[in-house]
């Protein structure tokens, strides 16, 4: 029980990838992606996490308490949004494509036209 | 390549790394008890945040001040992305000029029930503030440019819901959303190039730290947080502009 996190972390990433191999619709993939992105969070979380440590906020705790790892948190954050962002990326890059050659099936995409 | 083979790679390699995965949990501490080695870090960054910043959120210490130069390029990632969704989607030359055509003929348009209209238009204004309270409060309490920025641009997201994209576009027209999104992304590098100025070091501290807990603490660090926010709440809000511009069909005003 005690790797239980990291195991979610592995379930997600696996679970994720087999929806992007076994996709049959872009937005769908791109959303399956995001689930494998998620997978990086609950790692995160967990490699950060002390027990019965508090937040790593020190505004109504006295500053030393022990916290959780502040770096990871940080960095899970600012991925949140980024990720978001990269998903817009590509969901343009669908819209594109089926305007283009009107599929949205991936595996139908499999030529390239100049 | 075909789906079965696809499918087959798929599950052979997810066994290898469920192989690799299972041996390497052995070798991991338990949850709640890091490797005390690099588990220093972060202790190092919880014990110096109030002391030496006058920041009591460490989270926020982390993003804009120890590891400031790294958030730094995240934030272009994301400007860059936003840019790219922006370009991908504009109007191309063969595209017609006119009003969109709706794919599928003929279908009801619904309209938000009043209770919907109502709502979202009376969550505007709390949106609106709360944002600017989480963006100017990150120093102080969980919160901060990214995740008060986001807020800001759920009341454009509001107002689109509430009434109709005419009303949307007329509060947050593009021109405005594109120079909050530039103005944030310069300004970032603008405060580190003044800490270069003042101590030469980028991204270096040269306002007065004040007092931790207080709204006005942190020194450049609460700077940091506003072009932050104005950076990802202008993004947010030019996304949004351009994926409706691009799939709705617009609808005259009722």
């Amino acid at each position: 029980m005690t790797h239980l996190a990291y195991c979610l972390a592995a379930w997600l990433f696996a679970v994720g990838l087999y929806g992007v191999v076994t996709s049959r619709n872009m937005v769908h993939l791109i959303i399956c992606l995001s689930v494998v992105q998620s997978s990086t969070y609950a790692l995160l979380l967990a490699i950060g996490y002390r027990a019965g440590a508090a937040a790593p906020v020190f505004a109504d705790i006295p500053s030393g308490t022990p916290a959780v790892d502040p770096v990871v948190q940080a960095l899970m954050l600012t991925d949140v949004v980024v990720e978001v962002t990269i998903m817009a990326l590509l969901l343009a890059l669908a819209v594109l494509a089926y305007e283009r050659t009107g599929k949205l099936d991936p595996n139908d995409l499999g030529m390239i036209r100049g | 390549m075909r789906p079965l083979v696809r499918l087959g790679l798929f599950l052979v390699s997810t066994a290898v790394f469920a192989g690799i995965f299972v041996a390497a949990l052995f070798d991991l501490h338990p949850l709640g008890h890091a490797d005390p080695l690099s588990a220093t870090y972060g202790d190092l960054v919880n014990s110096l945040t109030v002391p030496e910043r006058h920041i009591t959120d460490a989270v926020t210490a982390v993003n804009f001040d120890f590891r400031g130069f790294d958030t730094l390029g995240e934030e272009f990632i994301m400007f860059a992305s936003v840019l790219g969704a922006a370009l991908l989607l504009r109007k191309h030359a063969d595209e017609s000029a006119g009003p969109p055509i709706d794919k599928q003929q003929g279908r009801q348009i619904t309209l938000a029930s009043d209770a919907v209209r109502l709502l979202s238009v009376a969550l505007v204004s709390p949106a609106v503030l709360f944002g600017i309270y989480v963006v100017t409060h990150g120093q102080v309490t969980p919160g901060g440019g990214f995740q008060g920025g986001v807020i800001l641009a759920s009341a454009p997201l509001l107002i689109y819901v509430s009434g109709e994209f005419h009303s949307l576009r007329r509060v947050a027209p593009r021109w405005l959303v594109e120079a909050a999104e530039s103005i944030g992304a310069g300004g970032y590098v603008v405060i580190g190039a003044a800490g270069l100025l003042s101590a030469n070091a980028f991204l270096h501290n040269f306002l007065p730290l004040g007092r931790p807990g207080d709204v006005f603490s942190g020194g450049s660090v609460a700077l940091i947080d506003l072009t932050v926010g104005l950076e990802v709440a202008g993004g947010f809000i030019l996304l949004l502009l351009v994926f409706l511009e691009e799939v709705l069909v617009l609808r005259d005003p009722i």
